[in-house]
């Protein structure tokens, strides 16, 4: 009996006695959560626009990171870097469209996502043997030394982290909100067949937003690289996203970004203060049990679209 | 000419519901099970058994087992690591604590117990659809994976975290343990395959089967038609479960003998998925055939370098077999979605014309 109260209570004390520490904590999470969005704003796109669960996203993050540091390797400059990785990027998402996409028009959307494991699996044993599979130190000049605002500390990267990703929606916002492409994008994400019948072209449009899922690949890749250094786990970290994508509804770009928060902070909020109490290491696990309480409350996740299935 | 059904008359209900209407088919069931049964013991090298054909079998239970719930139930599972996982530790508590139970016994129950788990991982499967769905079963997956690494009482407090098969017997042959031969362990495993093969078979066409491929097809449809949703789907979660629990068992127990819980990671579950795309989807042949494929695949991609004489590094093997696995998957899905049992169909059609093209 003790042990349980002293697994319930005993955390809320701790959060009591240390209000500052706690704060910390969240601060962390907070921005922990903006790197998992960024990672689970590609998986929207690709969902959004044509249905299809991209489980080739991690792999994305991984070879887009792997395409940049190959490129900084060589000896090219950062923006040589950049605009090599990004072609990289349109040329794999031209690629997966007329290889993978077009004769698989029509198809069930679970024979859709298992193409797309499949291309995971095709991307990571390319690029791998393209670039070799040590770690490789990701530099570009991002600096990481912790700062205190207001008696908290906070590492100066995470700050970084999370004006690009704010940087990232806003541009995507603006793409789908005021462009005659995202608009477009907007009417093919709605209804394929009356998108097509009034003379958009699906298959542009299909490259189009696996090209800025590529581009959002690779800004996710090359933080989360510099964090972590370029490695093949960097794949895994699309199974970090997930929950943040069922959380926040497949459907929703607000979603994805209130979800990776939602997480960031549950995760790290439990791990500090729970988790050495059952065992430690449970970071694998607790973001997909925090997303399925909040499923069995809404099943199309938070901000996903309401699915009516009967009226 | 040798395969056609004309002449063949039916004169009882019995007869036109066999599992294999036409004489030709049950030749060759038994042939095969003959084959599989004594030729294949008796002839085949200690390596050929225990590297390819032990292995093939334990995946074709895996591979039924997840053919049910997604091939048959339409629920999109990735969590099978996690249900084999369960399968294993589970007979490995009931074997080192009660020594006296029978090994069979050991492994039904353990697939029992793994069921359970299953169905606590179904329920949420009756508010959540399609890939929420997929995306909550990979909590199975995880938190089972760490719970067995974590907790030690599932290793019996062993310091190294690995559970390791105590040798049992069958009728006074050894099939588990270091005293076990292949030959033993395989007729063993091939049992156990045979029974539950035949049962899946006999589950998925009667009237528990229409009524999950009812739910596959449309819940809605098949709630009005009186099915029960929540019943049917955690049914199919736990028999799907059960297969899978029981693999896991025959995992740890025959096919590697001491096994750790990272044997049972998401990669597991991807590899069983893709059996059941590429061998079929909905069919429990297509299970095997599936299982075959896949278990071969490395074992191919590893001797033809070789054998044409270009030697690769290992590193260089392993991104290669990744390459062509996933083209593989994307070919085969492109190419034929229904999968190897859809082929093997196609050709019975061909060869039951044959010779006339009509």
């Amino acid at each position: 009996m003790d042990l349980v109260l002293d697994f319930l209570f005993g955390p809320l004390k701790e959060i009591w006695e240390f209000p500052t520490f706690f704060v910390e904590v969240v601060v962390g999470g907070v921005l922990s959560g903006v790197m998992y969005s960024l990672v689970a704003l590609g998986f929207v796109l690709i969902f959004k626009a044509s249905g299809v669960f991209n489980f080739a996203q991690g792999a994305m993050v991984l070879c887009a990171a792997l395409t940049f540091v190959g490129f900084m390797d060589l000896g090219a400059p950062v923006w040589l870097a950049l605009i090599g990785a990004l072609a990289t990027m349109i040329a794999l998402a031209m690629a997966i469209e007329r290889v993978v996409l077009r004769p698989l028009v029509n198809q069930a959307p679970i024979i859709l996502f298992m193409a797309t494991i499949g291309i995971s699996y095709f991307i990571d044993g390319f690029f791998q043997a393209v670039w070799g599979e040590d770690v490789k130190r990701l530099d570009i000049g991002i600096p990481k030394d912790p700062i205190e605002i207001a008696g908290v500390l906070i590492n100066t990267f995470d700050i970084v982290a999370a004006v690009v990703a704010g940087a990232l929606v806003a541009t995507l916002a603006f793409f789908f909100q005021s462009t005659r492409i995202g608009r477009a994008l907007r009417a093919v994400a709605d209804d394929h067949q009356a998108a097509q019948s009034v003379g958009i072209p699906l298959q542009t449009i299909w490259v189009i937003v696996w090209s800025v899922a590529g581009i959002v690949a690779l800004v996710a890749g090359i933080m989360w690289g510099s964090k972590l250094g370029v490695q093949f786990s960097l794949a895994f970290v699309a199974l970090k996203a997930l929950p943040v994508l069922i959380l926040g509804g497949f459907t929703s770009i607000p979603g994805a970004i209130i979800g990776g928060l939602i997480i960031g902070v549950g995760e790290k909020v439990a791990e500090v203060f729970w988790a050495g109490r059952i065992g430690g290491g449970i970071e694998d696990w607790f973001a997909y049990i925090l997303a399925l309480f909040f499923l069995m409350f809404r099943p199309q996740g938070l901000f996903g679209e309401r699915i009516i299935e009967r009226v | 000419m040798i395969y056609r059904e004309a002449g063949q008359f039916k004169t009882s209900y019995a007869a036109d519901q066999a599992i294999f209407p036409i004489l030709q088919d049950r030749i060759a069931l038994a042939i095969l099970l003959a084959v599989a049964f004594v030729a294949v013991p008796l002839m085949a090298s200690d390596y050929f058994l225990s590297t390819i054909l032990i292995p093939f079998l334990v995946f074709a239970v895996a591979a039924i087992g997840l053919n049910i719930l997604t091939g048959y139930c339409g629920q999109l599972s990735l969590g099978t690591g996690g249900f084999m996982a369960c399968g294993a530790y589970a007979a490995y508590k009931l074997a080192t604590g009660f020594p006296e139970l029978n090994i069979v016994l050991v492994f039904l129950l353990s697939g029992g117990v793994t069921a359970l788990v299953g169905v606590a991982f179904g329920v949420p499967s009756l508010r959540i659809k399609g890939f929420y769905l997929a995306v909550a079963t990979l909590a199975a997956q995880f938190f089972l994976i760490w719970l067995f690494t974590k907790v030690p009482w599932f290793v019996n407090y062993s310091a190294s975290g690995v559970i390791s098969a105590p040798p049992r017997a069958v009728f006074g042959w050894f099939v588990t343990g270091i005293e076990a031969t292949p030959q033993a362990k395989y007729v063993f495993c091939l049992g156990f395959v045979a029974v539950l093969a035949l049962v899946a078979k006999n589950l998925v066409r009667g009237r528990i089967g229409r009524a999950w491929m009812a739910i596959r097809d449309m819940d809605i449809a098949a709630e009005i038609i009186g099915i029960r949703p929540l019943h049917t789907k955690l049914l199919a979660f736990a028999v799907s479960s059960f297969y899978c629990g029981v693999a896991g068992a025959l995992w740890a127990f025959i096919y590697t003998s001491s096994v750790e819980a990272l044997a049972f990671d998401i990669n597991r579950s991807f590899q069983i998925l893709f059996m059941i795309i590429i061998g079929g989807l909905g069919s429990i042949l297509g299970s095997f055939l599936g299982a075959a494929f896949i278990v071969m695949l490395p074992i191919f991609l590893n001797s033809v370098p070789t054998a044409m004489g270009v030697p690769l590094s290992t590193s260089m093997i392993a991104h290669m077999e990744f390459m062509i696995f996933g083209g593989l998957i994307v070919f085969f899905l492109i190419v034929e979605p229904h999968g190897l049992a859809r082929l093997w169909q196609i050709g019975k059609e061909k060869l039951r014309l044959w010779p006339f093209p009509h």
